[in-house]
């Protein structure tokens, strides 16, 4: 497989999964209480486009692999420390909010400028991957969005797996309902992929890979526009925590056979 | 008061599934001029399973090239349905075919979109959407200004229309396919007695990481612990969930459960599915997990830890016990 692609994988960064999150009333809209603060990862699904671009990049020579992320420069800093020691890219940064009560319109307005600012982007060439969504904002719409911008209308979501075959075309298999997959020909770029999980594990890091990435990831970060994503004409009435806490009946000290009837019981109900 | 167009799409056998019918009885709920738009390589039997519903219109984009789920022709069907008529709130089920499609088309009205709404009603007279933020952890209630405003519905959340098929009128909107690279080859399923993907069972399994793990004996019980998940989804007809840890292992090719795929998981970043009831097992309970069972009703855990996550008011009911010992039972 020889044919090279020109691959922008859109991706931002999320609190830590692990983090515990509470909404506050920014000036700008809801926020999260301490966001600046709370420790930040990549988003998972992009970070498995981000994979695949890498492993698809291993396969077929003089592709090349952007990064365009969207987020506060100082939190986009402190991820890729990280995540530059996991696959090679080049970082298109844009110096704007990741929160995800943004709004996916201006979201994809932004990512689509600064896509068009790549030098020497070759569109015929071009895969725009992310993730199917966002741990955030969690929409599923900004990568159409982005691509409708950039004028592709071959698009494929909840992608899984993304095979070259040897005439060049694009064989990829997207989630659909009931845990199947839908298989579709794309005959040649340009498409967007919105990945889901994929079947590659995450890449080991490799602080080679990393010093190699930061050498370009640093003048990326310092060159970062202002990319302000406004709200205008969104409304938020309520933002909340869900405070549904359960009475939790631990049971302890039962044999297994009356758990097991307790349980067939409760299934068997209505 | 809202112009309002349902957009709904045919299944292979040329009717409008359940989450068709749950976004048109939300539909009907608002007030406002109904409008149904249905895309499909033939609407007559779909049109007609609506034809009592009260829609002011049903127009119809209709042909083989609409058959298949693919982005350029379904935005295209969308776009021409929506500019025929004019409406001002779009209203979509969240399927996989409408998902794919439709953010691109509000982008093309210059419209906005919200996908996964679990709810819309009327508030203070204008239209307001529920949906969740941070993948479940934060619910939001929101409204906006700009029109056409694209909202799709999750499934689930609202009883399915229901009344007898009728003849119903339908116009057809001319649209000559556009040209597309892609073409639909086919589906991919694993076959039907070894499908763990349940959407529609009362029961939703969950097993975690602890399956895998070293048990009592100090020995791993993996292909004992697959044969009692297999046996227990086949007599109760009940959906597979994983953890992400547990997925994950199973995507690094270790000895762990054949069964469990990156489709299975449940959680932060995985799937939150809707079912009555939940069983977790070997799952510790934490926040990343429990985001899954967000809109599962009933549930119960079984964990060896009395401390783990479930019991912070997460389960109803968690039973300390060995879950090898309790499904050997069950089965």
């Amino acid at each position: 497989m020889t044919t090279p692609f020109q691959i922008v994988v859109c991706g931002s960064i999320v609190p830590d999964p692990l983090q515990t999150l509470e909404p506050i009333a920014g000036p700008a809209g809801p926020a999260l209480k301490n966001e600046m603060m709370l420790p930040a990862i990549l988003d998972p699904w992009a970070g498995h486009a981000l994979f695949e671009a890498a492993n698809l990049a291993r396969a077929a020579a003089g592709t090349k692999v952007w990064l365009a992320a969207l987020g506060p420069k100082a939190k986009l800093q402190q991820v890729m420390m990280t995540v530059a020691q996991k696959a090679p890219f080049e970082l298109l940064a844009l110096d704007g909010p990741s929160s995800g009560f943004a709004d996916s319109f201006e979201t994809a307005a932004a990512l689509a400028a600064g896509i068009e600012t790549i030098p020497g982007l070759d569109r015929a060439r071009l895969l725009l991957f992310g993730g199917w969504e966002s741990a955030s904002r969690g929409a599923g719409a900004t990568l159409q969005m982005t691509g409708e911008r950039l004028g592709i209308t071959e698009q494929f979501q909840g992608v899984d797996r993304l095979t070259v075959r040897g005439d060049g075309s694009l064989e990829i298999l997207e989630r659909i309902e009931a845990g199947r997959h839908q298989v579709s020909v794309c005959s040649a770029p340009p498409a967007v992929l919105g990945w889901a999980t994929g079947y590659l594990p995450d890449p080991r890091s490799n602080p080679q890979v990393g010093m190699a990435n930061m050498r370009t990831i640093m003048p990326a970060l310092q060159r970062a526009k202002a990319a302000p994503v406004p709200s205008a004409g969104l409304s938020f009435v309520s933002v909340s925590l869900p405070k549904q806490q359960r009475e939790t009946r631990i049971v302890k000290n039962m044999p297994p056979e009356e758990i097991a009837r307790e349980i067939a019981a409760w299934i068997a109900e209505d | 008061m809202e112009d309002i167009l349902l957009l709904l799409h045919t299944e292979p056998d040329g009717t409008l599934a359940k989450p068709a019918l749950e976004a048109l009885a939300a539909a009907l709920a608002l007030a406002g001029e109904l409008t149904v738009g249905i895309s499909g390589a033939n609407v007559a039997i779909a049109a007609g399973q609506i034809a009592a519903c009260g829609a002011a219109r049903i127009l119809a984009v209709a042909g083989e090239a609409f058959s298949q789920p693919r982005y350029a022709t379904d935005a295209a069907a969308a776009e021409a349905l929506c500019r025929a008529a004019a409406p001002t709130l779009v209203l979509a089920p969240s399927t996989s075919r409408w998902s794919r499609a439709l953010p691109g088309v509000a982008q093309r009205l210059g419209g906005r979109v919200d996908t996964h709404a679990t709810g819309i009603a009327l508030r203070d007279g204008v239209p307001a959407v529920h949906r969740w933020f941070y993948r479940q952890r934060i619910e939001a209630v929101l409204t906006r200004a700009q029109r056409p405003w694209f909202v799709l519905l999750d499934q689930g959340c609202t009883a399915p229309w229901n009344a007898p098929a009728g003849e119903a009128r339908f116009e057809i909107v001319p649209l000559d396919p556009p040209a597309t690279r892609t073409t639909v080859t086919g589906i991919q399923a694993p076959p039907a007695d070894e499908q763990t993907i349940r959407p529609d069972a009362k029961l939703l399994f969950v097993a975690g990481a602890g399956w895998t793990k070293k048990q009592a004996d100090g020995a791993v019980h993996a292909a004992e612990a697959e044969q009692l998940i297999l046996g227990f989804l086949r007599t109760s007809q009940a959906s597979l969930g994983g953890s992400k840890s547990l997925v994950d292992l199973s995507g690094e090719g270790e000895t762990v459960l054949k069964c469990m795929t990156h489709l299975n998981q449940i959680g932060q970043t995985g799937a939150t599915p809707r079912h009555p009831k939940g069983l977790s097992t070997c799952c510790h309970g934490e926040e990343p997990h429990t985001v899954g069972w967000r809109f599962v009703n009933q549930r119960r855990a079984i964990n060896l830890d009395p401390n783990c996550g479930w019991a912070r008011g997460k389960a109803d009911v968690l039973y300390v016990a060995d879950a090898f010992e309790v499904m050997r039972k069950l089965l």
